[in-house]
């Protein structure tokens, strides 16, 4: 479930209130939005992904709310780690444009 | 809802869904000349099952023999409940739309011939390039907004109602022609994107007296972490099971196995066929989505044993949906169109599941068709939608008729007793007629209690709406899977008390019905002849 949104990083683009499928998050009053229903996340990492400035972090717990902290996660280096393997962001190149899954599809088993 | 909606549009087509077909659908109408809106509950580019992960393709090139080997090989596997036509239709179809696909910008592969290697596509990647296509198409998109109902006049439907979750006010869309791209219903099960899919289509669509098909064949669950949501179990074939003592449990990703070793305990996985780093960094690399969970949880699922449980996709991977009667994917109700997952997929995988390749295209080809087929036939009325005295439809989980305060039923309540009935393998993998008897009692029960909900805001509101058709559609599986006394190839509908495949079934079932739910059977349609219906038990509903 959706855990962390760091006021440090978070430009107020609102971007994750926006593309949220479950409707998460509302906009905050001081520009930061606001995890308003948890409990509706449904762990699909969209609004991750979505995050200009990798403000934001996704527990893989989808069945409970774990609690981990801005700072923890920041500490694990937890944020923006989805967004780079899938090659989002300036100067990186999309997962789409590699052929791991044309190789995976050759070599079903090694 | 209140008569008059605070925000109101009037256009050609309304699409309600955006995801894969929704997005295909808006796109096709538009290009075919109708002014289109499209809602979706959540974002066009984020919602339903495609969107956060990624998806293969039934995609052939043009080779005439190994696409009819692959039409014979579909047939057999889809119990003879599908049909080559519509196979062939769908790809050919799929086929220039993936050029397009490409011409808008995806980053195909191309082989070491230079042929694009087309049979795959990232979920953000593909949904974000069909969001851009779609507004830049001219479609008004109207995301967080949900459809709560249908409009409907002596003519057919003439648009919808919903709210606006995030301005919290209603909205009315009023079209000639609308396709229902609501995906199929996977009752909050925390899938993968999922939880966005919960049978609203279906239930507007019964409203209006359409007919479904197909919804036996809904026995289908995804192998995904214990803890998490990712249902994407491709990856899987790398490994190995284990019970909680450590002892190997044999069998592959498909099958009866992990099914039954769950009911006996734990089942936890180790993925020790890649046993080279470099077969393990090649898997890292191809499947971001797989491994974020683990990662995230501190495992290393090389060498490490991880939890997994099945979690149950319902229709989305199973094949059932709204009953679609011609090429243009219309439905039996003048001017509504059904597309994707909301649509039936029997045409096209029989019995047999579409999860994977099948259902993607399918989603491309069925939103092609019925944004098509919707715009021709928006266009071909003389009288504007604005100016037809339509009546909204809905008449379940809309909430205010509660007869007095003590008979209120939180939604909460009512989906956990859904969900009991639905999500267990015991009742609904493991399908005997006793259980499923007695499940379809204990759903019958909930159905009786979906209007004494009562929201309080927009957000209890749409779940309101969402728990009654989630009640609608188990009933409607339940009733037609004691219908099929029999075990059809596919493996998506089987019932203990009868093991085989009987030739005598080989038809469809149709539900359709609220309060009392019945079932006939349909001849799977020779190609190029009209769909008939024999042994009709039901009224036959207002044709198009």
């Amino acid at each position: 479930m959706i855990e962390v949104v760091s006021e440090s990083r978070c430009v107020s683009c609102n971007q994750c209130v926006s593309v949220c499928p479950t409707n998460v998050f509302d906009r905050g009053e001081d520009g930061i939005p606001v995890i308003a229903r948890q409990d509706d996340c449904q762990t699909c990492f969209m609004c991750e992904l979505y995050c200009p400035v990798d403000a934001l972090y996704v527990a893989p717990d989808s069945e409970q709310v774990i609690g981990i902290s801005e700072q923890e996660a920041e500490q694990q280096g937890l944020l923006g780690g989805y967004r780079e393997k899938v090659g989002w962001g300036k100067g990186r190149k999309p997962v789409a444009s590699h052929d791991y899954m044309y190789r995976l599809s050759l070599f079903a088993r090694f | 809802m209140s008569d008059s909606a605070e925000r109101q549009l009037t256009a050609d087509v309304l699409v309600i869904g955006g995801g894969p077909a929704g997005a295909w659908a808006a796109w096709s109408a538009a290009t075919n000349g109708a002014k289109v809106v499209l809602v979706d509950k959540g974002y066009l580019g984020s919602s339903g099952a495609t969107a956060p992960g990624g998806t293969n393709l039934l995609y052939l090139p043009p080779d005439k023999e190994m696409r009819e080997q692959a039409v014979a090989s579909r047939m057999k596997q889809g119990g003879y409940l599908a049909e080559p036509a519509w196979i062939h239709r769908v790809l050919d179809q799929v086929y220039t739309n993936l050029e397009l696909i490409e011409k808008w910008g995806y980053p195909f592969v191309r082989d070491e011939n230079g042929t694009p290697m087309r049979d795959h596509l990232h979920g953000p990647e593909y949904m974000a390039i069909m969001r851009k296509v779609v507004k830049r198409a001219g479609v008004k998109v109207l995301d967080q907004s949900p459809a709560l109902e249908l409009l409907v006049d002596e003519f057919g439907v003439g648009g919808a109602r919903g709210v606006s979750r995030q301005d919290d006010l209603t909205w009315e869309v009023r079209a000639n022609a609308v396709v229902i791209a609501t995906g199929g219903c996977a009752f909050l099960s925390n899938g993968l994107g999922c939880n966005v899919l919960t049978g609203d289509g279906y239930l507007m669509a019964g409203e209006v007296g359409v007919e479904l098909s197909g919804m036996e064949f809904t026995r289908k669950y995804a192998p995904s972490p214990a803890f998490g949501s990712n249902t994407r179990s491709r990856l899987l074939g790398w490994a190995t099971y284990y019970d909680s003592d450590g002892n190997e449990i044999v069998g592959g990703r498909q099958g009866d196995f992990l099914a039954e070793a769950l009911l006996k305990g734990p089942v936890y996985a180790i993925m020790n066929k890649a046993d080279t780093p470099e077969k393990q960094a090649f898997l890292r690399k191809s499947h971001a989505i797989f491994f974020l969970p683990y990662d995230r949880a501190g495992i290393d699922v090389f060498t490490e044993p991880f939890p997994l449980t099945l979690r149950y996709e319902g229709t989305v991977r199973g094949t059932g949906g709204i009953r679609i009667v011609d090429d243009d994917c219309s439905t039996t109700v003048g001017g509504l169109f059904a597309a994707g997952d909301a649509a039936t997929r029997e045409r096209i995988t029989g019995s047999a599941s579409g999860g994977g390749a099948f259902n993607a295209s399918w989603a491309i080809c069925s939103g092609t068709w019925a944004g098509k087929g919707a715009a021709a036939h928006a266009l071909s009325h003389r009288q504007s939608a604005a100016t037809r005295d339509l009546k909204p439809a809905g008449r379940y989980g809309l909430g205010g008729v509660a007869s007095s305060f003590e008979n209120v039923v939180p939604s909460q309540e009512l989906i956990k007793e859904i969900q009991d009935q639905v999500l267990p393998l015991t009742i609904n993998y493991f399908r005997t007629e006793q259980g499923l008897k007695q499940a379809l009692h204990r759903l019958d029960n909930v159905w009786n209690r979906v209007n004494s909900q009562t929201p309080q805001n927009v957000r209890e509101q749409v779940r309101a709406r969402e728990t009654a058709a989630m009640a609608a559609t188990a009933r409607w599986m339940y009733t037609a899977a004691l219908s099929r006394k029999e075990t059809r190839s596919g493996g998506l509908h089987g019932l203990a008390e009868y093991p085989g495949q009987d030739e005598e079934q080989q038809h469809r079932l149709l539900v359709s019905g609220l309060e009392e739910v019945s079932v006939r059977t349909e001849q799977v349609p020779v190609s190029g002849v009209a769909v008939t219906a024999v042994a009709a038990t039901s009224e036959e509903v207002q044709a198009g």
